[in-house]
C-alpha cells in the first residue's frame, strides 16, 4: 500500500474530475451543486489521504520515502517520492485546495468546468512536488499551465484575455529552456532519475562559447536554463511582470492557488534541481541571485505602495516575499534554506488568506479599487479582525508564521552576504508601510461611501474557510519546530552535499591549473 | 528470382490492381453513384493492407537488384500512411457527398497516390524514387482540382502542379548529377561511390538539388510557398489528406535518400537539413499568427511541424530517425483529429473555415471543444499530451547529436507557435458569443476526432508499441 500512496493522493482529484466530465450533465442548480460537492469531497479526501503520508513520514531519513517506480514509455520511469523538502509542499497543496473549492461556492458560470479545472490543477501541482523523474516533473510542471490558463481566461476579470496569454506564454518560454537543459542532462548522465542526477557531477570546466568565457561551464549554462524557468515561476524581479496581471484578472480561487502553491514550484525547483545538481553553477551565480532578490524586495515593496488595486498590491507583496525565499535559498546555509521553506509554507497560508480577504469584499462590491472602500470596520467587524490578523502576518509580526520565515532567511543571508541582508531588511519596514496603509484605507475610518452602507459581514461559511488558515498561521508562528523538525535533516543533507561538491570542484580546478 | 521479387512488392501490386479494377468496374457500372461505396471499400483495403504489412513483414528484403527495399523502416511508414489514408478517406466521404463532390475518381486516385507513396518509402534507387514520387504527385495534382468548377480549387491544383513540376525538375537534375558522378543510380552504389572521405563537387551539387526537390515535397522553408494556397484552395477532405500521408511519405523518402545513399557523408548535408529545419519552425510559427482561416493556419502549422521532424533527420543518427518517425506518427494522428473537426465546421450547411466562427464553441458542444482543446495543446507540444513526447524525442536526438543550438531554436519557435493554437482555444472558450455552428452530422468525423484526442491522452500511459517499432525502423536504415 505504501508504494501506491503517493499516486493515490495525486490522482484522486483526477478521478473526481473524470466523474464530473463523464457523468454530470446540465447547467441547472442541481448539477452545479453536485459539481461543487464532488469537488469538495474529492479535495477533502485527498487531504485526509495525504495525512497518512505525513504520519508515515520519517524526518530523520534524508532519502526519498514512499518511493513508487514503474516503467513508462520511451525508456522513462514513472517515479514518485517525497523527502523532507517536498513533503510540506504536498501538505500545503492538499490543505489549501478544499478551502479554495469551498471559497468558490458562489461561482455561477460553468461550474462543472470550473471544478474540473481546479481538480486537474491539484493533481498536476501534487505531481510536481512528488515527481522523481525529470520528464515526469516537466510534464506536471508544464501541464499546470493549461488549467490555469483556462481558469484565468474563462472566469477572470475584464482584461482576462491579455492576462491569460501573458501568463501562458511567459511561463512557457521560461520552461522550454529548462526542457533543453533537462535533455542535455539526460544525454550527459544517461538517466532521468532525479536522485541519481543529484549525485551526478556535471562538467564544470570553464568553457568558451562564441568568445564568451563561461566560468563553471556546463553547470552554469544548465543552471541558467533552470533559472529561466524557476525565476519566472517564482517570480523574481525583473521577470515578475506576468504575476500582477494574472493575479488581478484571475478569479479569487485562481489567485489563491497561484499565490499559495504555484509560486512555490519555483522555490521548490531551486532546492530540488539548481542547488544539488549544479552546485558550481549555483556558486558562480549566487551573488547575482542574492542582489536580484534584494532589489526585488525593495523595488516591488515600493511599487506595492502606490497600487490602487488591492489584488495588485498583494501580488507585488508576494513578489517581495518571494525575494526573501530566493535570498534564503542562495544563502545556502541551514538558517537560510530552513527559512526559505518556512517562508514559502507560511506565505502559502498568508497570501492565500489575503486574496480570500479581497475576494470577500469583491464578491459584495465587485470592485478591487482601494478608493472604493473605507470604514469597513463599522459594518464588518469580523472581517476587520481577520483582515487585520493576516495583514500583520504579512508584515511579519512576531507570533505569526510570517515573522519566522523572514527572520530565518535574513539571519541566513546575513552570514552569506551582509550588504544584501542590510538592504533586504529595509523591506520589512516597507512591507509594514504598504500593508498597514492598505488596511487603514480599506477598513479604518468612517464609513462615508454610500454604496458601502448596506454591506454585510462575513457569512459563517466564509469564517469557517478562514479558521484553518488563522490556526495554521498562529501555530507555525509560535511553534515553528513543527516545520523545521521535518525539513531540518533533509536541508542539512542538502547543504552538506552542496559544500562537498563545491570543495571537490575547487580542488579539481586547482589540480587542473597545476 | 522474379517471383521472389514480386512477392516482396505484393502489397503494392495488389493495391495497384485494386485501383485499376475498381476504375474499370465503376466506369462500366454505377459511376458516381458507387463513389461512396468505393470510398469505404478503398479505406477497407488500406486497413487490410496495413494490418497485413504490419503483421507479416519480417526482416530486410531487397527486390529488383536493390531498387526496392522492404524493411522495418518502410513497413513502419506504410502502416502509418495506410491507416492515415483510410481514416481521411472515410471521414471526408460525407462532406464530399453532400456537396456533390464525391466522384468515383477520388478514392481511385487516392489509392494510386498511395501506391506511389509506398514505393517512395521503399525506394532503393533514384529511378524507383522518381517513379514513386511522380505517381504520388500526379494523382495528388488531380485530386487537388477535384472541384472542377471552383476557382480556388483549380487555382490550388494549378499552383501545386506548376511548383511540383519545378521541384521534380530540380530533383531530376540533381539525380542526373548524382548519377553522373557516382556512376550508378542505386543507393547502395551511391553510398559506396561517395565513400567516407572527399565528396566530388558534382555529387555535392546533385545532393543539394535532390534535397531541394524533396524539401519542396515536405514543404520545408524556403520551398513552402505552395502549401498555404493549396491547403486553402483544395476541398477540405483533400487538404486533410495532403496534411497526413503524403507528408509522411516524403519524410520517409527524405530519410531514405539521406541515410541509404548519403549516410557516409552526414557532415555534407547536416547543415542544410538543420537550416531547413530552423527556418521551417520559425516561419511556420510566425506566419500562422496572422491567419484567420483555419486551413491556412493548419498549413503553416504543418510547415512548422515539418521543421521539427527535420530536426530529427538533421541529427544524422539512428536516434534521430527514430525520433522523426515517432514525431510523424504523432503528427499524423493529431492532424486526422484536427481535420475531422475542421470538416465538421458548418454554418447553414455551408463549410466555414474562419477561426472566429468558433466563438464560444465550448458552450455549444463541450465534448467536442474539449477534444479540440486537447489536440491543439498537443500540436503546440504542451505536456501532458502526446505531442509533447514527439517534440521531446526530436529535441533529445538533436542535443544528443551536438545540435543544442537547433534544439534551443526549436523550443523558442514552439513558444511563438503556441500563441496561435492558444488563439483558437481563446475563441472556443473565452470569446464573445456569436452565431452558432451547425450541429455536426457525420458520426465518422465525430469518432475520428474523439479517437485522436483520446490517443493524445492515453498515449502517455502506453505508447502502443510505436516507440519500439520506430526504433526497429530506424535501425533498418542505418548502415550495418
Amino acid at each position: 500500500m505504501n508504494d501506491m500512496l503517493l499516486s493515490l493522493v495525486t490522482f484522486i482529484p483526477t478521478f473526481a474530475a473524470l466523474i464530473l466530465v463523464v457523468f454530470l450533465r446540465g447547467e441547472d442548480e442541481m448539477a452545479q451543486r453536485n459539481a461543487k460537492r464532488v469537488a469538495l469531497t474529492a479535495t477533502s479526501i485527498t487531504f485526509l489521504t495525504s495525512l497518512f503520508v505525513l504520519a508515515g513520514f520519517d524526518p530523520s531519513d534524508t532519502g526519498f520515502q514512499f518511493v513508487e517506480e514503474r516503467d513508462w514509455l520511451m525508456g522513462l520511469k514513472y517515479k514518485m517520492g517525497v523527502d523532507g523538502i517536498s513533503i510540506l509542499f504536498v501538505m500545503l497543496t492538499t490543505f489549501i485546495m478544499p478551502l479554495v473549492i469551498w471559497a468558490s461556492w458562489d461561482v455561477k458560470v460553468r461550474v462543472k468546468e470550473y471544478m474540473v479545472a481546479f481538480l486537474l490543477l491539484e493533481t498536476l501541482m501534487l505531481g510536481v512536488f512528488m515527481a522523481l523523474d525529470l520528464v515526469l516533473f516537466y510534464l506536471f510542471f508544464e501541464a499546470g499551465l493549461i488549467p490555469m490558463f483556462l481558469i484565468i481566461g474563462i472566469w477572470g476579470g475584464a482584461n482576462r484575455i491579455y492576462a491569460s496569454f501573458k501568463f501562458f506564454l511567459y511561463t512557457f518560454l521560461g520552461s522550454v529552456l529548462m526542457l533543453v537543459a533537462m535533455i542535455a542532462m539526460y544525454v550527459d548522465a544517461g538517466t532521468t532519475d532525479i536522485p541519481t542526477l543529484m549525485s551526478h557531477s556535471f562538467a564544470s570546466g570553464t568553457m568558451n562559447i562564441m568568445g564568451i568565457t563561461v566560468i563553471g561551464g556546463m553547470q552554469t549554462l544548465m543552471f541558467l536554463a533552470f533559472f529561466a524557468s524557476f525565476a519566472v515561476k517564482m517570480p523574481m524581479w525583473p521577470v515578475h511582470t506576468w504575476l500582477p496581471d494574472a493575479h488581478v484578472q484571475a478569479p479569487t480561487a485562481g489567485s489563491v492557488v497561484l499565490a499559495a502553491i504555484l509560486l512555490k514550484m519555483g522555490g521548490y525547483g531551486f532546492l530540488r534541481f539548481s542547488l544539488p545538481m549544479f552546485p558550481i553553477g549555483a556558486e558562480v551565480l549566487t551573488p547575482l541571485v542574492l542582489w536580484m532578490s534584494a532589489i526585488a524586495i525593495v523595488y516591488t515593496s515600493l511599487v506595492a505602495l502606490v497600487q490602487e488595486d488591492m489584488k495588485k498590491l498583494i501580488a507585488y507583496s508576494s513578489v517581495a516575499h518571494m525575494g526573501y525565499v530566493t535570498m534564503g535559498i542562495f544563502a545556502a546555509n541551514q538558517q537560510g534554506i530552513d527559512g526559505a521553506i518556512f517562508q514559502m509554507i507560511s506565505h502559502g497560508f498568508i497570501s492565500g488568506a489575503l486574496f480570500l480577504c479581497v475576494g470577500v469584499i469583491y464578491d459584495r462590491m465587485h470592485t478591487r479599487e482601494i478608493d472604493a472602500y473605507g470604514g469597513l470596520v463599522n459594518r464588518m467587524p469580523a472581517y476587520a479582525l481577520i483582515f487585520m490578523f493576516f495583514t500583520m502576518a504579512n508584515v511579519g509580526l512576531p507570533g505569526t508564521s510570517g515573522f519566522v520565515g523572514e527572520f530565518l532567511t535574513l539571519m541566513g543571508v546575513f552570514q552569506a552576504n551582509t550588504w544584501v541582508a542590510l538592504i533586504a531588511t529595509s523591506g520589512v519596514i516597507l512591507s509594514a508601510a504598504y500593508a498597514l496603509w492598505l488596511y487603514r484605507r480599506v477598513v479604518m475610518g468612517d464609513l462615508i461611501k454610500e454604496s458601502l452602507k448596506t454591506i454585510s459581514d462575513m457569512t459563517s461559511r466564509e469564517k469557517m474557510i478562514f479558521a484553518p488558515l488563522v490556526a495554521m498561521t498562529l501555530i507555525l508562528g509560535v511553534y515553528p519546530s513543527l516545520v523545521t523538525d521535518i525539513i531540518g535533516p533533509s536541508v542539512e543533507n542538502l547543504i552538506s552535499n552542496y559544500d562537498t561538491a563545491l570543495a571537490h570542484g575547487a580542488s579539481a580546478s586547482q589540480t587542473a591549473s597545476h | 528470382m522474379i517471383q521472389a521479387d514480386l512477392n516482396i512488392i505484393l502489397p503494392e501490386i495488389l493495391l495497384a490492381l485494386f485501383a485499376m479494377l475498381a476504375l474499370v468496374t465503376v466506369v462500366y457500372t454505377g459511376k458516381d453513384k458507387m463513389a461512396s461505396m468505393l470510398t469505404w471499400l478503398t479505406a477497407g483495403v488500406f486497413a487490410i493492407l496495413a494490418v497485413w504489412i504490419g503483421m507479416s513483414g519480417d526482416g530486410d528484403n531487397i527486390a529488383f537488384n536493390g531498387m526496392f527495399h522492404d524493411d522495418a523502416f518502410s513497413r513502419f511508414a506504410k502502416v502509418a500512411m495506410l491507416l492515415a489514408g483510410a481514416a481521411v478517406l472515410v471521414m471526408g466521404a460525407d462532406y464530399m457527398k453532400r456537396r456533390n463532390m464525391l466522384r468515383f475518381e477520388y478514392p481511385i486516385l487516392v489509392a494510386l497516390a498511395m501506391v506511389g507513396m509506398m514505393v517512395m518509402v521503399s525506394a532503393g534507387d533514384l529511378m524507383a524514387l522518381y517513379m514513386g514520387l511522380e505517381l504520388q504527385s500526379l494523382s495528388l495534382y488531380v485530386v487537388a482540382t477535384l472541384r472542377r468548377d471552383g476557382v480556388k480549387s483549380t487555382e490550388a491544383g494549378m499552383k501545386y502542379f506548376l511548383l511540383g513540376a519545378l521541384s521534380s525538375g530540380l530533383l531530376l537534375y540533381g539525380s542526373s548529377l548524382v548519377y553522373g558522378f557516382a556512376g550508378t543510380t542505386t543507393f547502395a552504389g551511391i553510398i559506396e561511390a561517395v565513400g567516407h572521405g572527399h565528396t566530388p563537387l558534382g555529387l555535392l551539387f546533385g545532393l543539394t538539388f535532390v534535397i531541394s526537390g524533396l524539401a519542396f515535397k515536405v514543404s520545408a522553408v524556403p520551398f513552402h510557398m505552395w502549401t498555404p494556397d493549396v491547403y486553402e484552395g483544395a476541398p477540405t477532405p483533400i487538404t486533410a489528406f495532403f496534411a497526413t500521408a503524403p507528408k509522411l511519405a516524403a519524410m520517409g523518402l527524405f530519410a531514405r535518400v539521406l541515410f541509404d545513399a548519403f549516410g557516409g557523408v552526414i557532415g555534407d548535408w547536416q547543415q542544410i537539413i538543420a537550416l531547413l529545419s530552423v527556418l521551417s519552425m520559425f516561419l511556420g510559427a510566425v506566419a500562422a499568427i496572422g491567419q484567420t482561416n483555419i486551413k491556412r493556419l493548419m498549413a503553416y502549422s504543418s510547415i512548422a511541424h515539418m521543421g521539427y521532424a527535420l530536426m530529427g533527420l538533421a541529427a544524422g543518427t539512428a536516434l534521430g530517425v527514430e525520433a522523426m518517425l515517432i514525431y510523424m506518427a504523432i503528427y499524423v494522428t493529431m492532424n486526422v483529429g484536427t481535420f475531422a473537426f475542421i470538416l465538421s465546421m458548418e454554418k447553414d450547411g455551408q463549410p466555414v473555415t474562419d477561426i472566429a466562427s468558433l466563438n464560444q464553441y465550448s458552450k455549444q458542444s463541450s465534448g467536442r471543444a474539449l477534444a479540440l482543446l486537447v489536440l491543439l495543446f498537443s500540436l503546440a507540444g504542451v505536456p501532458p499530451f502526446l505531442g509533447f513526447f514527439g517534440k521531446l524525442s526530436v529535441l533529445l536526438a538533436a542535443v544528443d547529436a551536438g545540435l543544442a543550438w537547433l534544439a534551443i531554436a526549436g523550443v523558442v519557435a514552439s513558444v511563438i507557435g503556441a500563441f496561435y493554437y492558444l488563439r483558437i482555444v481563446y475563441f472556443m472558450y473565452f470569446g464573445e458569443e456569436g452565431d452558432k455552428l451547425d450541429t455536426p452530422r457525420s458520426p465518422v468525423q465525430q469518432v475520428m476526432l474523439m479517437a485522436s484526442a483520446a490517443i493524445m491522452l492515453l498515449g502517455i500511459v502506453n505508447f502502443f508499441g510505436v516507440d519500439s517499432a520506430a526504433q526497429a525502423a530506424a535501425a533498418a536504415l542505418m548502415p550495418h
